[in-house]
C-alpha cells in the first residue's frame, strides 16, 4: 500500500492478487518474509490450491465434481473427501439459520438448485491461508473477493486495519475493524452469480443491504454473513444470538447497525 | 496472546447497561451516573460525577472503568442491539418524566462519552450517543473480536490507512472500481 500518512510507521506490506474462482484473491504480508522467495512460494501454494478447489467445486464448470454430483453422475462417496466436509458445513449452517441458508434451494425457475458455493469460498480461503501462516514472523491477510483471513505473528505486530465497503459504492467505507487473528466476511447482493435468497422461500432480501461478520474462522464468518443476509429483517437479531461474533448490518434505508454476539 | 479491542460502540453498550442497572437499583432517574445526569427537558439533576449521588458510592468515572470488564460479558450476552430495550426495561420502575435527556460528557478511561435518552411512559424508548471515544483502546475485553466502528469515508489508496477491504462487491466489475483494487495496484 502507499506510504501511510499516520504517525505510526507501518512495516512495508507486500501484496499480490490473482483472479481465481471468478474473484480477485488478494494477499498482504508484513514482516520477515514479506516479498521474499518464501513468501512467493507460499503465495504460489495458495493460488495452486484455490485453482484446484475451483476445479472440484465450480458450478460454472460442467465437468467439475460438484456439477457431476449435482447431476447425479457421481455419488458423494465417489467425490474427494472435501466434498463431504463442505456439505456438512452447509448442513450446519442450514440448521443454525433455520433453513434460510441451504446448499439446495429454489432457483429462479422454481426448480431445486444444488450449489454449495456459499460454503466453498470461505472454507477454501481459510484453508489456503495455512500456507501463509507457516511463514515465521510474518503477518498475513488473505482475501477472496472481500472475505478475508488475518493473522499476526506476535503481540508486537500492528493490527490489520480492515475497511468495510459501502454496499452501494465500492469506493466508500461504512466501517472499519481492526483485526489480529480472525476473519471478516461480508455478504450482499453484489456477488457475481451468487444472488443470495432465503432458501425457504426463494425470496431475495429486501430490507438488508449487506451484513459483515467478524469471527475466529472465515468458515464461520462467511456462513453467518450469508445466513444473516438471507434472514433479511432478522439479520441483526439473529447475528446477536451467535456466539463469538461481532458484525455490522447495513440496511437498505441507510441505517447501519453494529452487533455484538454472545460471549463464548 | 490475542490482543483484544473494545471499540466505541461497545463502550456505548457498557454505559447503557450500567445506566440501566443503576436506575433499576435506585428507581430514580436523577440518581443515574454522570453520563445521563443532565436532563435537557425535565427535572433538574445532580452535577455529573457527584459521587454521593451515585447509588453504589463510587464516582461515575470509577463506575464506568470498574464496570468495564464484567459489563463486557453482559453486553455480549444481551447483544448490543438489544441494550436499549434492556435499559428501558430496567428503568421502567423509575418515575422519570417523559422527554429527552442528554447527559453531560463523562470522562472515561477510553475518552469522553455522552449519552442521550428519550423517555416515554417512564421507559427509555431511545438511546443515542452524541459523543463517544474516537480512539482505539486496547485494554478492555468485551468479546474476542473488535466491534466494527462506523465511519463515513471516501477512500483511495493514497488516503486510506487500511490494509484490506471486506465487501460483497469486491468481485468482477465491482472490483474495477473498488478500493481493494486501488490497494492492490498501489502495492504491486
Amino acid at each position: 500500500m502507499s506510504t501511510p500518512t499516520g504517525a505510526t510507521a507501518a512495516p512495508p506490506t507486500w501484496r499480490a492478487v490473482e483472479q481465481i474462482m471468478g474473484m480477485p484473491v488478494s494477499v498482504a504480508l508484513r514482516g520477515r518474509h514479506a516479498g521474499d522467495t518464501g513468501a512467493r512460494d507460499a503465495w504460489a501454494a495458495v493460488v495452486a490450491e484455490l485453482r484446484e478447489v475451483d476445479r472440484v467445486f465450480s458450478t460454472y464448470r460442467d465437468d467439475s465434481v460438484v456439477s457431476r454430483l449435482g447431476r447425479g453422475e457421481l455419488t458423494l462417496a465417489e467425490c474427494p473427501p472435501e466434498m463431504a466436509e463442505v456439505l456438512a458445513l452447509g448442513e450446519r449452517a442450514e440448521r443454525d439459520s433455520g433453513g434460510a441458508f441451504a446448499v439446495r434451494r429454489p432457483g429462479a425457475d422454481g426448480s431445486e438448485r444444488f450449489d454449495p458455493s456459499g460454503v466453498v469460498k470461505g472454507w477454501a480461503i481459510e484453508r489456503a491461508a495455512r500456507h501463509l501462516h507457516a511463514l515465521a514472523d510474518t503477518d498475513s491477510c488473505l482475501s477472496g473477493g472481500g472475505d478475508l483471513v488475518c493473522r499476526v505473528a506476535g503481540p508486537d505486530s500492528p493490527d490489520w486495519s480492515i475497511g468495510i465497503e459501502h454496499p452501494d459504492d465500492p469506493t466508500r467505507l461504512v466501517g472499519r475493524v481492526p483485526m489480529r487473528d480472525g476473519a471478516v466476511a461480508t455478504s450482499g447482493l453484489a456477488h457475481r452469480g451468487a444472488h443470495i435468497v432465503d432458501a425457504r422461500t426463494g425470496r431475495t432480501p429486501q430490507l438488508v443491504a449487506a451484513v459483515t461478520v467478524v469471527a475466529r474462522s472465515l468458515v464461520d464468518a462467511d456462513l453467518d454473513a450469508t445466513s444473516a443476509f438471507a434472514l433479511d429483517e432478522d439479520a441483526a437479531r439473529w447475528l446477536a444470538g451467535r456466539t463469538d461474533r461481532t458484525g455490522l448490518v447495513v440496511w437498505r434505508d441507510g441505517r447501519v447497525e453494529t452487533v455484538v454476539g454472545r460471549v463464548a | 496472546m490475542r490482543r483484544i479491542v473494545l471499540w466505541s460502540l461497545s463502550t456505548l453498550t457498557v454505559l447503557v447497561l450500567l445506566f440501566g442497572y443503576h436506575t433499576s437499583t435506585s428507581g430514580r432517574l436523577d440518581a443515574a451516573p454522570a453520563a445521563v445526569a443532565a436532563p435537557v427537558t425535565g427535572a433538574a439533576a445532580p452535577e455529573p460525577g457527584a459521587s454521593d449521588e451515585t447509588p453504589s458510592g463510587g464516582t461515575a468515572d470509577d463506575e464506568a472503568a470498574a464496570g468495564s470488564a464484567d459489563a463486557g460479558n453482559d453486553a455480549g450476552s444481551d447483544a448490543g442491539n438489544d441494550a436499549g430495550s434492556d435499559a428501558g426495561t430496567a428503568a421502567g420502575s423509575g418515575d422519570a418524566a417523559d422527554g429527552s435527556y442528554t447527559g453531560d460528557v463523562a470522562s472515561t478511561r477510553w475518552g469522553p462519552v455522552q449519552v442521550a435518552i428519550t423517555v416515554a411512559d417512564g421507559r427509555i424508548t431511545e438511546v443515542a450517543v452524541p459523543q463517544y471515544p474516537a480512539g482505539n483502546p486496547r485494554d478492555v475485553e468485551i468479546n474476542n473480536y473488535a466491534l466494527p466502528v462506523l465511519v463515513q469515508e471516501t477512500l483511495d489508496a493514497q488516503s486510506a490507512s487500511i490494509d484490506m477491504v471486506s465487501g460483497a462487491t469486491v468481485t468482477s466489475e465491482g472490483y474495477l472500481t473498488s478500493l481493494q483494487s486501488a490497494l492492490d495496484q498501489a502495492g504491486l
